[in-house]
C-alpha cells in the first residue's frame, strides 16, 4: 500500500482550478519528483501535501490516516524552501534546533541531535554562524538539516537548487540523493529542471496543466514519453502524425500521404491506437541518395538550414511531411539546398498520444 | 558642470537657512536674561529654563501629553501591527480601500479631523476628555504605525513563517518567535515616530482638550497668548532636543529612508 495517497483532490483559486480530480500515490522510501513547466500545478501539489493549502475536494491519506484537515504544524513533514527560509535572527544551531525545541526535547538531546545532523550535511563547526554569514550552498544545507532533524515522516523540496550556481547544483543534488537514501526517507521533490529530476529520482511525475501526464522511472520516460507534451519537454522535437495504423507480426505499420513507416512496439506507455510518432534529433539520419538503401522509413528532402554545433552539425530538412531537425556528427557537412534522404530507424520511432 | 553644482549648493543652503533659521533664533533668544523675547539676546541666563519647571501647568500638561502619547501608542500598536501584517501578508478584496482608510488620517487636514472628532467624540457621544484625547491620538498614530511596520514587513520573506509552521510551531507562536524578532527595529521606529507625531500634535488636540485637561503644545499656545517672556523659547529648545534624540535613535534603528519609501 502506498504511504501517501492524493485521492481526487481539487484546488482552486478564484474558481479557477489548479488541480482537478488529481491522484497520486507514493511508495515508502522513494524519492519522487514533480516535474513540469511553471504553472503546471507541481508547487501547488507540494504545498497541498505540506498543508500550506487546503484541498477543496478530495482526500489526502498518509500512512493510512486521513490528513486532509490536519494543519501544517501537526503533520511532521520537513519542507525545504527555494529561498531556504532560514530564520535570519538565529544562529545555525538555533535554526536547526527550532523544531526540536518545539517538540520539548531536552537541551542535551537537542545539542546531540543538531550536531549529528550538521555532520550529515557536512556543516560541523558552523553552529555559531548566522545565515547571512553563509554561502548559498551552506544555507541550503542548513535548511535541509533543519527539515531532517525533526525526523520527518516525509521530506518535501520546493525547487531547492534553483538559486544556486550550476556547479553547486550538481554537487547538491548528489548530496540530497545521498542523504535521502542514507536515511531512507520518503521524499517529494519539485523542480522544473529535468536533468535534476531525472538524476535523483526513483520516479518522475511529469505534470502539465494540473494533470500528471506520465509517472514512471526516469529511464522509461526518457526513452518512451507517453504524450507529445512530454516528448517535447524532454527534447524530442520531430513529430509525424499518421493517418492509418496496422499491426502485423508484432510490427506496426503506419501510413500517411503515400508514405509507409515501420515502428517497433514500445512498452505500452502510449495508448494502443496512438498514431503519432516522436523522434529525437540525434536519432534521425541524413544521407545522400547513393547511400540510401532502406525500403521503408525514408523520406526525401532538402537541407534548409545547416548549423555547426561544435561536436556535430544540425540540419533542418524540409520534406513533404514538414521540417525535421537532425543532429549528426560528420567531417564534411551537407550544404543548404542539397537534396538528401532522411532515415528513421524503426526502433527510434516512439509512439505517443 | 561646476557652475551648476555651485548653484545647487547655494539653493540647498538657502533651504536650510529657511528651515533651520527660526530654530537657531529661538535657541538664542531662550537665553535672554530680560523679560521680553529679543534677538540677538542681551546676555546669557538659564533663568527661563528654570521658569519652565516653576509653571505648574507645564508640568501637568507634560504629564497628560506623555500619558496620551504612550497609552495611545500602545493602542495604535495593538491595532496597527495586526493591520500592517494582514495588509502585507494576504491578498483580499477591498485591500486597497482598507489601506487608504488606514492612511487617511495623514491625508485629511488635521483641522478637519479634529472638528469631526469634536462633533462625534465630544458632542454626540459625550466621552470624558481623557478618553477623547486618547482616541484622537490613537487615530493620529495609527497610520504611522501601519506604514512603518508594513514597510519593514515588505522586506520580510513569508516563507520563513511557513518554515516555522512546518517545523511544528502554531500560528501565534510563529508570529512571536519568528515574525516579530525580524521586524523589531521597524516596530521600535514606528513607536518613536508615532510618539513624536502625537506628542507634538496641536490641530487635533486643540479640539479634544477641555477645562483643566490640556496637552503640552496646547498649553504652550495658551501661555503665549498671555505672556511674552522667553519661557516658551526655552521650552521649545527642550522639545527640539527630545525630538532630535528620538530622530537620531530612529535613524540608527533603521535609517530614515524607511519613511520616504512606499
Amino acid at each position: 500500500m502506498a504511504l501517501l495517497t492524493l485521492e481526487n483532490v481539487s484546488v482552486a483559486y478564484d474558481n479557477q482550478y489548479i488541480l482537478k480530480d488529481f491522484n497520486l500515490n507514493i511508495e515508502k522510501g522513494q524519492l519522487i519528483s514533480l516535474l513540469g513547466p511553471s504553472g503546471c500545478g507541481k508547487t501547488t501539489t507540494l504545498r497541498l501535501i505540506a498543508g500550506f493549502l487546503e484541498a477543496k475536494d478530495g482526500r489526502f491519506l498518509f500512512d493510512g490516516k486521513d490528513y486532509t484537515r490536519v494543519p501544517v504544524n501537526k503533520r511532521n513533514f520537513g519542507f525545504v524552501f527555494q529561498s531556504y527560509a532560514l530564520f535570519p535572527h538565529m544562529s545555525v544551531f538555533d535554526n536547526v534546533a527550532f523544531g526540536l525545541r518545539l517538540r520539548k526535547v531536552s537541551e542535551t538531546e537537542v545539542k546531540q541531535r543538531v550536531e549529528q545532523i550538521l555532520d550529515v550535511v557536512s556543516l560541523g563547526g558552523f553552529e555559531k554562524r548566522f545565515p547571512k554569514e553563509l554561502s548559498g550552498g551552506q544555507r541550503q544545507r542548513v535548511a535541509i538539516a533543519r527539515a531532517l532533524v525533526i525526523q520527518p515522516d516525509l521530506l518535501l523540496f520546493d525547487e531547492p537548487l534553483s538559486n544556486l550556481d550550476a556547479n553547486l547544483r550538481v554537487n547538491m543534488r548528489v548530496e540530497i540523493r545521498r542523504i535521502q537514501q542514507e536515511l531512507g526517507i520518503t521524499t517529494v521533490y519539485v523542480s522544473h529542471d529535468q536533468e535534476e529530476c531525472f538524476s535523483i529520482s526513483d520516479r518522475v511525475a511529469i505534470m502539465n496543466k494540473g494533470v500528471i501526464e506520465q509517472l514512471d522511472d526516469p529511464a522509461t520516460i526518457f526513452k518512451y514519453p507517453k504524450t507529445e507534451f512530454i516528448a517535447r519537454f524532454i527534447g524530442f522535437n520531430n513529430f509525424i502524425t499518421f493517418g492509418e495504423r496496422t499491426e502485423q507480426d508484432g510490427e506496426i505499420e503506419l501510413r500517411v500521404g503515400g508514405h509507409r513507416f515501420a515502428a517497433t512496439h514500445n512498452p505500452g506507455t502510449a495508448n494502443a491506437n496512438a498514431k503519432k510518432c516522436a523522434m529525437r534529433p540525434d536519432d534521425l539520419i541524413v544521407t545522400t541518395e547513393a547511400q540510401a538503401d532502406h525500403e521503408t522509413n525514408r523520406l526525401p528532402g532538402t537541407v534548409k538550414i545547416s548549423t555547426f554545433l561544435g561536436r556535430s552539425y544540425q540540419y533542418v530538412v524540409e520534406t513533404d511531411l514538414g521540417d525535421f531537425t537532425v543532429n549528426q556528427e560528420m567531417e564534411t557537412p551537407y550544404k543548404s539546398g542539397q537534396t538528401v534522404h532522411l532515415l528513421f530507424p524503426k526502433d527510434k520511432m516512439v509512439l505517443v498520444d | 558642470m561646476q557652475e551648476k553644482n555651485r548653484g545647487l549648493a547655494l539653493f540647498t543652503l538657502l533651504v536650510f537657512v529657511f528651515l533651520l533659521g527660526p530654530l537657531v533664533i529661538i535657541s538664542f533668544t531662550s537665553f535672554e536674561p530680560g523679560t521680553v523675547l529679543k534677538f540677538p539676546p542681551e546676555g546669557f541666563s538659564w533663568r527661563w529654563y528654570e521658569n519652565i519647571f516653576e509653571v505648574k501647568m507645564f508640568m501637568t500638561t507634560f504629564g497628560t501629553s506623555m500619558f496620551v502619547s504612550l497609552v495611545g501608542n500602545l493602542l495604535a500598536l495593538l491595532l496597527g501591527v495586526p493591520a500592517a501584517y494582514a495588509l502585507s501578508r494576504f491578498q483580499f478584496k477591498g485591500k486597497g480601500l482598507l489601506n487608504a482608510v488606514f492612511i487617511s488620517p495623514v491625508l485629511i487636514p488635521g483641522i478637519v479631523m479634529g472638528f469631526a472628532m469634536l462633533k462625534y467624540v465630544i458632542i454626540t457621544y459625550n466621552l470624558p476628555i481623557y478618553a477623547g484625547l486618547l482616541i484622537g491620538h490613537t487615530v493620529i498614530m495609527l497610520p504611522f504605525i501601519i506604514r512603518v511596520v508594513a514597510s519593514s514587513l515588505s522586506n520580510f520573506d513569508f516563507a520563513i513563517e511557513e518554515a516555522a509552521l512546518s517545523l511544528g510551531a502554531g500560528k501565534v507562536e510563529t508570529f512571536f518567535k519568528v515574525v516579530l524578532p525580524n521586524i523589531r527595529s521597524g516596530i521600535i521606529a514606528a513607536i518613536l515616530i508615532a510618539f513624536l507625531e502625537s506628542f507634538n500634535n496641536v490641530d487635533i488636540s486643540v479640539f479634544m482638550t477641555g477645562p483643566g485637561v490640556s496637552t503640552l503644545p496646547i498649553q504652550m499656545l495658551t501661555y503665549v497668548e498671555n505672556n511674552f517672556d522667553p519661557t516658551i523659547a526655552a521650552l521649545s529648545v527642550l522639545l527640539m532636543i527630545i525630538t532630535a534624540i528620538l530622530m537620531f535613535i530612529i535613524e540608527r534603528m533603521m535609517g530614515l529612508s524607511y519613511f520616504t519609501k512606499r
